[in-house]
């Protein structure tokens, strides 16, 4: 049994069955204790006979491990029958002997005990059961009914201690479930004969939802999450939360898809969002979150590739109906398959069904981007750390597998110490944050769009006016001039006056421009009288400097030769 | 085997049965059957002492209340698992009283005499041993 895959031994050197159920053998490092008896508590109607069903069924129909189920409170028709809805076949399997049930029926009022006895009738039981089906899984599905039908607790407590050390010697993995007790996990004190691991089932409501929990109080031997993993009961069985690691280990990319928006592109670095990213939009109402939301599926769709659209508020004719006045005609991608709408009010269910339920839609559907329009809604089912657990879950899983996420969110007020904030409490979280903001001005309200952040891009950091029509959306630079941001019909008003006083100003200049000219020409005119004269009186200057210097050569040459006629010595 | 025997269909009742006057035999170990009124098989695991407690307490206690009016049937039940499983059986020694109704399931080595006896419908609770 050690030999299926590295993973089946953890580090400890503890062997690990895989319990093949969501998430449980993830937070378990890998599975149940092998070979030895789990223990699985919990109050009534927290699911701990579906999660021993669930152990037993999937061992059986995909680990190829058959298994036996013992019940002690359901009858072997009850059985099929309650898993029935869950599409788990169980009566395909029994028919295929790759599963076998067995029902213990005790009735209290038939029991007469007339001295010592043993509970060898369940080994019998059991044995030619595991012997049968060549099981290698075992469950006890509610076995403190013993304690209950039997008058000797000393006996049965005796007689279980025995059972758990005869079921490790099988070599079965066994889970066994019991009902929680006041002060202790199980009613009976089961922990005490079950030492390898024990689970433990909560069920509980909030705000009106109810929300299940699952814990693993010990698991010797072996490395294990220790806090409570939200978990839940739906069409396809058990899975607990996380059903996807935690770690931020995953590869991000570097290539780029569009916003759908080719001028919000170029806001982003000319690009668009990075593939894998998670982006948001957020603004109050009516700001437009949802125009970029399909703008962008729209985008992805068509590139060919898929995208999912979740939303909590509208119905898909809805969302249809209304993106299709904006240009954006939706309906070809859902007939090709590449947009799928779903639609469901956050309230319907618990966050962690929600949570489950993307994952399901993304495992089947498998989009390259997802739209959740909006996350708001979330807010009215559990608490905000509850919705930010649950968006962290969400935003992780979503970058792990490298689909693009975009998320709207409503914000409630305008002031920007309200814009810039979200009430899941994500920003953080969040890759890249675009800000929808409505402004008030000369009778009307006009919409703007910035880039609040955008990790690991240049980005603008302008204002954008953003406009919906019937052709789609367009953004358009805002007026910034004269201290003040003007949009729609105010920034065109200032636009015409502006060209006029443009206008006016350019007849001014020029006009100044053609005065400065002729001054010029004059100065240029008077400059070169004024160097004609300068020539003239150089040229004097120049001639007098020539007399003087031959009126000095002659002088020395006269007294030269009167000193000679003289004799002079 | 006891030549006299009730017709089948009167051991449906709940009702008390006439008293057949012959002796059983009760050398054979594994079936002792006799005109029907009680209809009793005793479940053991193995020949274990505790087992073979039990089978001798079962076979002195109808033979002394029950003389010519039962059938027993000791089953071990590592040679037959299937009837474990049909027959409910989870504790051992378990003697099961099909007849007369209510079906009641004994359980343990038989030591506690009233207890069969109250067990068997012959006694009841507050009866004195």
């Amino acid at each position: 049994m050690q030999t299926e895959s590295p993973n089946e031994t953890g580090r400890t050197g503890i062997a690990k069955c895989r319990t093949g159920i969501r998430g449980l053998d993830e937070i378990t490092g890998g599975g149940l204790p092998r070979g030895r008896p789990t223990l699985i508590g919990g109050a009534a109607g927290c699911g701990k006979t579906l999660l021993a069903m669930e152990f037993i069924v999937r061992g059986a129909r995909e680990l190829d491990e058959p298994g036996v189920f013992m019940a002690f409170e359901e009858s072997e028709e009850e059985l099929i029958a309650n898993v029935e809805s869950l599409g788990f076949a169980l009566g395909t399997l029994v028919e295929e002997n790759r599963i076998l049930l067995d029902s213990v029926r005790i009735e209290r009022g038939e029991i007469e005990e007339t001295g010592e006895y043993d509970l060898e009738g369940l080994f019998v039981r059991l044995g030619s059961a595991i012997a049968e089906v060549g099981a290698k899984r075992v469950a006890l599905d509610g076995i403190d009914a013993l304690f209950a039908a039997l008058p000797s607790e000393a006996i049965v407590r005796a007689e279980l201690r025995r059972l758990f050390r005869w079921l490790k010697d099988q070599g079965v993995t066994a889970v066994i479930t019991g009902e929680q007790g006041e002060k202790t996990l199980t009613r009976h004190g089961l922990e005490e004969y079950v030492s390898d691991c024990v689970i433990f089932l909560d069920h509980r409501m909030s705000n009106q939802v109810a929300t299940r929990r699952l814990r693993i109080v010990k698991y010797r031997g072996s490395r294990h999450g220790t806090n409570e993993y939200p978990t839940l009961i739906d069409e396809a069985g058990f899975s607990v939360l996380p059903i996807s690691s935690l770690s931020l280990s995953h590869r991000v990319s570097r290539e780029r898809v569009s916003t759908g928006i080719p001028r919000l592109d170029a806001m982003l670095g000319g690009r668009g969002y990075y593939k894998g990213s998670s982006v948001l939009v957020s603004g109050t109402s009516g700001a437009g979150k949802s125009s970029i939301a399909t703008a962008f599926a729209d985008g992805i769709c068509r590139q060919g590739e898929r995208c999912l659209l979740w939303s909590s508020e509208e119905s898909p004719d809805q969302i249809l109906r209304n993106m299709a006045s904006i240009g954006f005609d939706l309906q070809p991608h859902i007939d090709r398959g590449l947009l799928v709408c779903h639609a469901v009010r956050p309230t319907l269910y618990g966050l962690e069904n929600h949570l489950v339920g993307l994952h399901r839609l993304v495992e089947s559907i498998r989009p390259a981007a997802v739209v959740l329009d909006p996350i708001t809604g979330f807010a009215a089912v559990g608490d905000t750390a509850e919705v930010k657990t649950m968006l962290t879950r969400i935003i992780d899983f979503l970058k792990g597998a490298g689909i693009t996420a975009l998320f709207t969110s409503l914000t409630q007020g305008a002031e920007p110490t309200q814009l810039e904030r979200t009430d899941e409490g994500v920003s953080s979280l969040i890759d890249t944050w675009l800000l929808l903001q409505m402004v008030q001005s000369a009778g009307e309200r006009n919409r703007l769009l910035y880039v609040l952040k955008s990790r690991g891009m240049a980005h603008s950091s302008q204002v954008r006016e953003f406009m919906l029509d019937n052709e789609g959306i367009h953004l358009s630079d805002v007026y910034t001039g004269a201290g003040e941001i003007l949009t729609g019909a105010a920034r065109v008003a200032q636009e015409t006056r502006d060209q006029a006083d443009n206008l006016a100003a350019r007849k001014a200049h020029e006009r100044e421009q053609r005065a400065l000219e002729l001054k010029r020409r004059d100065l240029m005119a008077r400059i070169q009288v004024l160097e004609a004269q300068l020539a003239g009186i150089d040229e004097g200057a120049a001639l007098a400097k020539t007399e003087e210097a031959q009126r000095v050569a002659v002088s020395a040459h006269n007294e030269a030769v009167m000193i000679n006629a003289r004799g002079a010595d | 085997m006891t030549a006299t025997r009730l017709p089948s269909s009167g051991v449906d009742s709940a009702g008390p049965v006439p008293i057949q006057p012959e002796s059983p035999r009760v050398d054979d170990a594994a079936y002792t059957k006799a005109s029907v009124g009680h209809v009793l098989t005793l479940y053991v695991a193995s020949l274990t002492p505790r087992s073979v407690a039990a089978i001798r307490s079962v076979k002195d206690v109808c033979e002394r209340h029950l003389q010519g009016r039962y059938e027993l049937e000791v089953i071990d039940i590592y040679e037959h698992p299937t009837l474990a499983k049909s027959e409910q059986i989870v504790a051992a020694p378990t003697l099961i009283k099909k007849l007369p109704l209510p079906l009641r399931r004994l359980i343990g080595d038989m030591a506690d005499e009233h207890r069969v006896l109250v067990g068997l419908d012959l006694r009841t609770k507050d009866e004195a041993g």
